[in-house]
């Protein structure tokens, strides 16, 4: 039963890879076993080999199980200390560049990304930044790059916004449209959010500051590893890489490139290549 | 002679850290299985836990980490605000999946995923808490041939989660915080330590 249902994932997940170039094989598999369950039962299959059946054929069908695939979890300014930390360690090291890059890696709807667009204004600093948000999943992309959110929800981030040591307020950075909060043009200008995948594409630009949050733990230690090895490559010498508040390199190969920074928060830095 | 076990595993919400206490303080230093539990608490409690154990007994007490490899005689927790699963390989995953009985961490979460890398070599228990949350995971490690346990409803302080489980998996040994102590030793002390592989 259980190596029937390991199979099952198995297959249905190189017929992804095959028919969309989604890859979804090295994902950690307890976490994604239990996502393939749930999207059985709201899309009304009644196995994964169903499941399977209907991906192949029904193009749609796909891009409702994406959903289920990869996880969107995003909040702005998500643990207050790890951005108080970029603003008031990183970012004055970054300052000393002539232009900034940043790479929010699986940035999903975008919230990361716009948080620290915000955080380089306030520092000064985003007239000469660019910001990239890339992710493999398109409709979360789409709603990246329109800057649209629940008013409520921005509402609710006022307070992690203020704790990261906020010189100025949130409410700066959208405006109201009825129940909607449209992010400021100007930050979105800064920002390219685009497709990429971190377990087929490679290195698209050297940046100075990575960010991937709670994206590695749904990667198994291979795929976590050749992640890592991307952002080794992207980043300048002594650039800096964020990664998510229960996330480490402590159980990683890659992590001979990197030395700790803030370690609490979850930063580290690039080694000196010489 | 009754069968040793490499991963005990517990959950519980309201009324279960005094039962921990009480058991875990206890343990052994030759105690050979691996402890994994979930605790329903809030998200803003992060170090609560650990705090609690570090001072009784032999047993290193730790949050459980992404990745980490699971390592015999270790007490792990999980971190609040992610669900805490266990990998074939033997090693912990965090997720920030949906919750499962408004919970997360969830214990149905641990438990199934338990099942699944351990198969009959769990033994999976079941503490006074509020809601059903574990019932379903108990369920999965009797199926895969694992033990499980409940604790016995008059000595819970909160009944909905023990009682949840005993309808779910009725030939569960029914424990209180001292029998529960005596059923962990039978199965687990004298075991050799060993790494999770």
């Amino acid at each position: 039963m259980d190596a029937e249902i390991d199979l099952e994932i198995r297959l249905l997940l190189e017929a992804i890879y095959d028919r969309y170039h989604y890859d979804f094989r090295s994902y950690a598999k307890a976490s994604l076993k239990r996502r393939l369950a749930q999207a059985c039962e709201n899309l009304e299959v009644a196995s994964l080999s169903g499941l399977q059946e209907r991906v192949l054929h029904e193009p749609e069908v796909f891009a409702a199980l994406l959903q289920y695939l990869t996880v969107q979890v995003s909040d702005m300014f998500r643990d207050p200390e790890f951005f108080r930390v970029i603003r008031t360690q990183v970012l004055p090291v970054l300052a000393t560049y002539p232009s900034i890059k940043v790479w929010v890696a699986g940035c999903s709807t975008g919230e990361e990304a716009y948080s620290l667009a915000i955080l380089l204004q306030e520092e000064g600093l985003l007239d000469r930044s660019i910001i990239y948000g890339t992710d493999i999943n398109a409709q979360a992309l789409r709603a990246a790059v329109s800057g649209v959110y629940s008013l409520s929800r921005l509402r609710g981030f006022t307070e992690n916004h203020r704790r990261s040591g906020a010189t100025t307020s949130l409410s700066d950075y959208y405006h109201a449209s009825g129940e909607s909060a449209i992010m400021d043009p100007a930050l979105r200008r800064k920002i390219t959010f685009s497709d990429h995948s971190l377990a087929t594409d490679n290195v698209f630009s050297e940046v100075h500051l990575v960010t991937c949050r709670n994206v590695l733990i749904y990667f198994d230690q291979e795929l976590q590893n050749r992640a890592l090895n991307l952002f080794a490559e992207a980043l300048i010498s002594r650039g800096f890489l964020g990664l998510g508040s229960k996330e480490s390199l402590r159980f990683s190969e890659a992590a001979g490139h990197f030395t700790e920074f803030a370690l609490a928060e979850r930063i580290y830095r690039r080694k000196g290549q010489s | 002679m009754t069968r040793s076990v490499d991963l005990v595993v517990i959950g519980g919400s309201a009324g279960a850290i005094e039962v921990l206490h009480q058991v875990l303080g206890r343990l052994p230093a030759t105690f050979g299985p691996a402890t994994a539990i979930v605790i329903h608490v809030p998200a803003d409690g992060p170090h609560l836990l650990t705090e609690i154990f570090t001072t009784p007994g032999d047993l290193k007490v730790k949050l459980a980490e992404d990745k980490e490899p699971i390592v015999g005689g270790t007490i792990y927790f999980a971190t609040p605000d992610y669900h805490l699963l266990i990998e074939k390989g033997r090693t912990f995953a965090l997720s920030l999946d949906e919750r499962v009985h408004y919970s997360r961490p969830a214990i149905d979460v641990l438990f199934e995923s338990a099942a699944e890398a351990y198969g009959d070599r769990v033994l999976g228990v079941i503490l006074s808490g509020a809601n059903a949350d574990g019932a379903a995971g108990l369920r999965a490690i009797a199926a895969a041939g694992g033990i499980t346990a409940v604790q016995a409803l008059e000595s819970a302080e909160m009944i909905a989660m023990p009682a949840a489980a005993l309808e779910a998996v009725p030939q569960s040994l029914e424990v209180d915080a001292a029998s529960l102590g005596e059923l962990l030793r039978a199965h687990g002390e004298g075991a050799e330590k060993k790494d999770g592989l």
